[in-house]
């Protein structure tokens, strides 16, 4: 094998990961069963058949005719409670004059839609005939479920966290143990010190990414619909600016719990607002340019374009401008903080 | 060539609450094995890390195998052997593994089998640092000093901490390195240490040298040989420590802890007249002992403190 000494030091880096359990539990196994957990808990399932209840058996007899209600018929006091504690979302009563009352929650999404089916039922029973004719075409496509939402948004935390945790450890550990001066003290050059961490990086990230989407693919059917090299690219591109972000945060700080709070302050918000778990859009419009401005969000949206709709490298220059941005950045300060000893 | 391995110039620095090195000078000679002595916080540590270009003076010239910091840190680096304080090395390595990263970083030097065999690790030569002893781990860091085949090897405490078999083992590899012509320079506060190892030594206290020799010189410079330490005498039968003091050859006499230490410049004339004295008084003697004064004896004659107050 290689005697020279970035050879060496990539080397190093492998081993000390390899050597740790724990790391390749957080790298390689905890995306994986957080992507299952989650993936069972949205997974898709027949539609709901909404409970609902009635007064009368002729009303009975004509809601039963959809079969995505559940008709219990009720008394007066057994409906109102029942409807009262939620048991069912729809209360179906007769009133003067052949009129027929729906009583249900309006901003109860189920109830709602009971309501709808509910009175097409009634109305169809009745013998209403539909001006115009239609007819149902079901489409539950890979793309638009939550797991593919899901999957896009887990590869970017991943990224980050390993990248962050993978650099800022190992580094804030060595400088902790006097090994950083020590290396200092021989002829290393000091850029092959940082660049062995980026190099042992790039490796376990193929690995890392073919891990969570592999997964994704094989259990769930997440597409991958943009180009692979392109996916790649932007994998590439994040666990750099990533890399990079961890290498500031460890540049000057001595011990690892200094250094693991300045990393949870970096990554906690971004967990929440970047659009991991549900879409950033939901934060107010006055908070998106910063959100935008956010590597996770800019990793995770251009994951999501390229996965999810094939977007090319084009139509996500923005993020990779956003990346990019971060890299140099991060990467020039922390060369000039970094504290060699 | 130039004459001096290391010169230091009006060496100065300061941190923020404490002079660390306060205008040092020192000279240390091709091939010699040189000690720098003193209590913790006399600046030794900052010193030797002047010399290895790790910690920046605040004034002063450092001239290191004839070249300096600002010019040949390139060249400095690969003719150095360093091995600093409590370096804790990487555990989840082995001493193989250790020893190939240390020796790709150098152009020239011995097979890593090579100095694993010459520290004595071979049997460990798979295991992980983290499993290694005291004395194993301060040797494999001697290894790692000696992969690039220095010319000057700087040991910043090398035997701190280490049990007296591990610490003789250590002595025997700079020996053998002193032997092989090269240059050392070696910080401690063990005097037995220093009086074995160096051919010379400075003696350090508040970052400055307060006393330059060889051991032997510097013994002797303190006008003290010999130290006689007995106990004599009980509560009812008391000893006249007065007498004493005429003894030929007798310089000072100090009761100390219920025990009497004499310094004395010779001890063949001095023991026999104790001996003689104690019999008139009719006072029975109930430990009697003898040591060279050390260099210890000297840091306690220059600052009137021990060298480490535990």
């Amino acid at each position: 094998m290689s005697e020279h000494p970035l050879a060496q030091l990539t080397l190093v880096r492998f081993r000390e990961f390899v050597r740790e359990p724990e790391a390749i539990f957080w790298v390689f196994i905890f995306p994986i069963l957080l992507a299952a957990g989650l993936g069972i808990a949205f997974r898709n399932r027949p539609p709901d058949v909404l409970k609902i209840g009635t007064l009368t058996p002729e009303f009975a007899q004509s809601l039963r005719r959809e079969k995505l209600l559940d008709v219990q018929v009720l008394s007066g006091a057994e409906g109102t409670a029942a409807l009262r504690n939620g048991k069912i979302a729809l209360l179906v009563t007769p009133a003067t004059g052949g009129v027929v009352v729906y009583n249900y929650d309006n901003t109860n999404p189920d109830a709602r839609s009971a309501r709808m089916l509910a009175e097409d039922a009634i109305e169809n029973g009745a013998g209403r005939k539909n001006p115009v004719g239609s007819r149902d075409r079901i489409l539950r496509e890979p793309g638009s479920r939550y797991i593919d939402f899901l999957v896009p948004g887990l590869l970017g935390m991943n990224l980050m966290g390993s990248a962050i945790w993978g650099l800022g450890f190992a580094i804030v550990d060595a400088r902790r143990k006097k090994l950083i001066k020590r290396l200092v003290a021989t002829p290393m050059p000091r850029h092959y010190y940082l660049l062995s961490f980026v190099l042992s990086r790039l490796v376990l990230l193929a690995v890392e990414v073919a891990a969570v989407l592999g997964f994704g693919w094989f259990v769930f059917g997440v597409p991958v619909r943009g180009a692979i090299a392109d996916l790649a690219l932007l994998c590439v591109l994040a666990s750099l600016s990533f890399s990079s972000l961890g290498l500031l945060i460890a540049s000057r700080a001595q011990t690892i719990e200094a250094a693991s709070g300045i990393m949870n302050c970096v990554m906690m918000p971004m967990w929440i607002v970047s659009g991991v778990f549900f879409s950033a859009q939901r934060f107010p419009d006055a908070v998106q340019p910063v959100i935008k401005a956010l590597p996770l969000t800019a990793i995770i949206d251009a994951l999501r374009a390229n996965m999810l709709q094939g977007a090319g490298l084009a139509q996500v220059g923005p993020q990779i401008g956003v990346l990019a941005a971060w890299l140099v950045v991060c990467f020039a300060v922390a060369l000039k903080l970094f504290r060699w000893r | 060539m130039p004459d001096a391995a290391l010169r230091l110039r009006n060496l100065r620095k300061e941190y923020k609450d404490v002079v660390a090195v306060n205008g040092l000078d020192l000279e240390v000679a091709y091939g010699e094995c040189f000690g720098l002595l003193g209590p913790n916080g006399a600046g030794k540590t900052t010193t030797i890390e002047i010399c290895e270009g790790l910690t920046a003076p605040d004034s002063g010239d450092v001239e290191l195998l004839g070249l300096r910091w600002s010019t040949g840190a390139p060249e400095l680096r690969q003719r150095l052997g360093i091995q600093l304080q409590e370096t804790q090395l990487s555990e989840k390595l082995t001493v193989l593994e250790t020893i190939r990263l240390f020796r790709s970083f150098f152009r020239k030097g011995p097979a890593p089998d090579e100095v694993i065999a010459l520290v004595q690790l071979d049997e460990k030569r798979n295991s992980r640092v983290g499993a290694l002893s005291g004395g194993q781990k301060q040797r494999l860091a001697m290894a790692c000093a000696l992969v690039g085949d220095p010319d000057f090897l700087f040991l910043d405490e090398p035997t701190t901490g280490l049990d007296p078999q591990a610490r003789r083992q250590l002595w025997d590899l700079i020996e053998r390195f002193k032997e092989s012509g090269r240059t050392i320079l070696i910080t401690t506060h063990y005097m037995d240490e220093a009086e074995r190892l160096c051919d010379r030594v400075a003696i350090m206290d508040h970052g400055r040298i307060i006393a330059l020799g060889t051991p032997r010189e510097l013994i002797a410079s303190i006008g003290i040989e010999h130290m006689v330490v007995f106990s004599a005498g009980s509560a009812g039968h008391p000893l006249d420590v007065s007498a004493l003091t005429r003894i030929e050859g007798v310089r000072e006499v100090r009761p100390e802890n219920g025990a009497v230490r004499m310094q004395v410049t010779e001890l063949h004339r001095a023991v026999p007249a104790l001996i003689e004295e104690l019999g008139r008084q009719a006072v029975p003697l109930t430990e009697l002992r003898t040591h060279s004064a050390t260099l210890e004896d000297v840091f306690v004659a220059l600052t009137g403190r021990r060298l480490r107050d535990e």
